[in-house]
């Protein structure tokens, strides 16, 4: 074979090489949605510059932090929880933070714990579940300021 | 939120036409070869590509059926390593050698092993169930290479192979997968206990003392790994691979200070006792003196003549088949990196190590999708301990760091190495499988109990061929009944 046909298949194995890892790459850009309408169905930053009416009213400014956390209803009606920075472990165990005398919810029944500036709550697996302003979790979800989460005949409250 | 946007691709087409596309590159390669050395494309030329292409077929099918919406990049990266590596061996073959068929076997078992994997293990949260099971087995397979008997005692200074028979297997090689379940089964549960208590110095937060427990633990046996069996890249990627999950788990600093401590103190140490640490540092400091240049055992001639190599080869390389890798010693296990670096240049050096970046943030991403912890946990593990033994490997290659002994995952010869680094892309498949399937938002159905929801173990196949469509339900069930 001659010299040249070597040589252009060289570089040929070169190319071929990076049109792999261009080709990965691009297979990659759509799983990454950039430019595309992101998997929330939220606008992505390209559109709302296109389209200013997409662009979600900003948040409220300076939200207040979660400081303690209050049950509104149920037998311990009235006791509050300080918030630090850990987690907190509802349930009726007893090594549980607060521990619930409620005859419907479970040993460990939910988890609530910081992430950032937010708490969010996290159902261990309960029989009876734990609703988020009556929606029953499914995965962790963040938990804003006086909205009530549900368990058994509790409810409790974040609160400044 | 409306339903078609979120609903998941299975894009398992994309994952094809990348396969294809990675065949080509690894059978362009063995094609370069055969035509550099004269040989045309003989039979064994054809019979090599085409076990390959139906061996990557097989599986990418088997993905189709067992465990569609897995990651579509992940295959096509590691069957394009996996054949450049085959190719590369196979062209570094003396006449009579056999490493590239023995190399090609090794592939085909650990593709089959990986089938093997995805096929039977619907649901990675099952290994949750083994945490302290692999603990023991780790112990075991760590054990293994010092007993008599079945130790294949002291090859090139270190004791990590048995005998099995003909052949010799690093049984630490599969130990990095059973201690990464174990450390993932482990911190997922003691995660809060960890990272609750702890005194506050300065801007860290530093855990209390009884906590340490598990970091000393890691600690010690990477040390008698290193003392007993003379391995120090195995021994970096242990206690690497505890470091980073232990972080990633309690997202404290302070964790991998305390371990940074720890490996660099251990290091000193070992380097003033042991001889041979000591010879692997004095040969990377000094590998351009003529007396450590020319030292055996010990000496940096391995390395300078790899160094030589890739300098020859430059930019673009100088072909495959044309260099002369084959004048380094291991050209195709410890230096194989330096082979690729002489024969397609930096251009294709890069390019190798790009996909090795790419498996790498492909196994961060199932990490992040997934949403149990202890398959975030596991995956980061297993994808750190690929990326770890990548940087060891290539930085000591290319004189950034001190020389180990770890192997190039799918590239280097070697077996063992190629079976465990299979059984990780398979496990990591299953978890970008979880990660990336659909998830189920509507609320649970009335009457099930958690003990109904429980993920069926491995045996109980058939009950769990409704899982995509009564969809993943969260993990929890498993961690509240593990502490009723």
């Amino acid at each position: 074979m001659s010299e040249l046909t070597i040589t252009a298949l060289r570089f040929g194995f070169l190319l071929l090489l990076w049109v792999l890892i261009f080709s990965i790459v691009s297979a990659m850009r759509r799983d990454l949605m950039i430019g595309r309408k992101a998997a929330t169905g939220a606008p992505t930053a390209r559109q709302v510059r296109k389209n200013p009416e997409l662009a979600e009213p900003a948040p409220a400014p300076a939200k207040q932090h979660a400081r303690q956390l209050v049950v509104t209803e149920g037998p311990l009606k009235g006791r509050t929880v300080p918030l630090a920075a850990s987690p907190i472990l509802l349930g009726r165990a007893q090594e549980a933070t607060l521990v619930l005398e409620d005859d419907y919810a479970s040993g460990r029944h939910a988890r609530l714990f910081p992430q950032g500036s937010r708490w969010f709550i996290e159902d261990l697996g309960s029989t009876n579940g734990t609703y988020l302003a009556e929606q029953q979790l499914t995965r962790a979800l963040p938990v804003d300021l006086g909205v009530p989460v549900r368990i058994g005949k509790t409810v409790i409250e974040l609160r400044p | 939120m409306s339903h078609a946007d979120t609903m998941p691709k299975p894009r398992r087409n994309v994952e094809l036409l990348l396969l294809v596309l990675a065949l080509s590159v690894s059978i362009g390669a063995n094609a370069l070869i055969s035509i550099d050395e004269q040989t045309s494309l003989d039979t064994d030329f054809w019979f090599q590509s085409s076990l390959l292409a139906a061996a990557s077929l097989v599986f990418h099918v088997v993905l189709r059926l067992r465990a569609k919406y897995a990651d579509p990049v992940m295959l096509p990266l590691v069957v394009a390593l996996n054949g450049l590596g085959l190719a590369m061996i196979h062209r570094l073959d003396a006449p009579g050698d056999d490493t590239g068929n023995n190399q090609l076997r090794w592939t085909v078992i650990a593709m089959a092993v990986a089938i093997a994997v995805i096929w039977f293990l619907k649901d990675h949260r099952v290994l949750r169930r083994f945490t302290y099971i692999s603990l023991a087995v780790s112990a075991l397979l760590l054990i293994l290479p010092l007993v008599p008997g079945i130790s294949a005692g002291e090859i090139l200074g270190a004791r990590v192979w048995i005998r099995l028979g003909p052949m010799t297997f690093q049984p630490g090689e599969v130990a990095k997968i059973t201690l990464a379940i174990f450390f993932a089964g482990y911190l997922s549960s003691n995660r809060d206990l960890i990272m609750l208590a702890g005194r506050k110095i300065g801007p860290m937060q530093f855990p209390r003392f009884k906590d340490m427990g598990p970091m000393i633990t890691a600690w010690l046996v990477s040390i008698g790994v290193l003392i007993f069996q003379r391995d120090l890249g195995s021994s970096v990627l242990f206690f690497g691979l505890f470091i980073v999950m232990i972080y990633v788990a309690t997202s404290r600093i302070s964790w991998v200070v305390i371990g940074l401590t720890l490996i660099l103190g251990g290091g000193f140490v070992a380097s003033k006792v042991f001889s041979h640490v000591a010879l692997r540092i004095d040969s990377w400091l000094n590998a351009f003196t003529e007396e450590v240049f020319g030292r055996s055992p010990g000496g940096s001639g391995q390395i300078v003549e790899g160094l030589f190599g890739m300098a020859s080869g430059g930019l673009v390389g100088t072909g495959l088949g044309q260099g002369r890798p084959n004048l380094v010693p291991f050209a195709n296990s410890d230096m194989i990196i330096a082979s690729f670096g002489e024969e397609l240049g930096l251009i294709g050096l890069f390019a190798i190590v790009m996909m090795y970046l790419l498996l790498f943030t492909r196994g961060f991403r199932a990490a992040l999708g997934t949403r149990d912890a202890f398959g975030k946990l596991l995956a980061c593990g297993l994808s750190f301990a690929v990326a770890l033994q990548c940087f060891v490997v290539i930085g000591g290659v290319t004189r950034l760091i001190p020389l180990t002994g770890l192997t190039t995952p799918f590239l280097a010869a070697g077996g063992s190495s190629l079976l465990a680094n299979w059984i990780i892309v398979g496990l990591l498949l299953m978890i970008s499988h979880t990660a990336r399937g659909p998830v189920d938002t509507s609320p649970m159905q009335p009457g099930r109990t958690p003990e109904a929801q429980k993920p069926a173990p491995v045996t109980a196949a058939g009950s769990r061929q409704d899982r995509n469509t009564t969809q993943t339900l969260p993990d929890a069930p498993t961690e509240a009944v593990k502490h009723l």
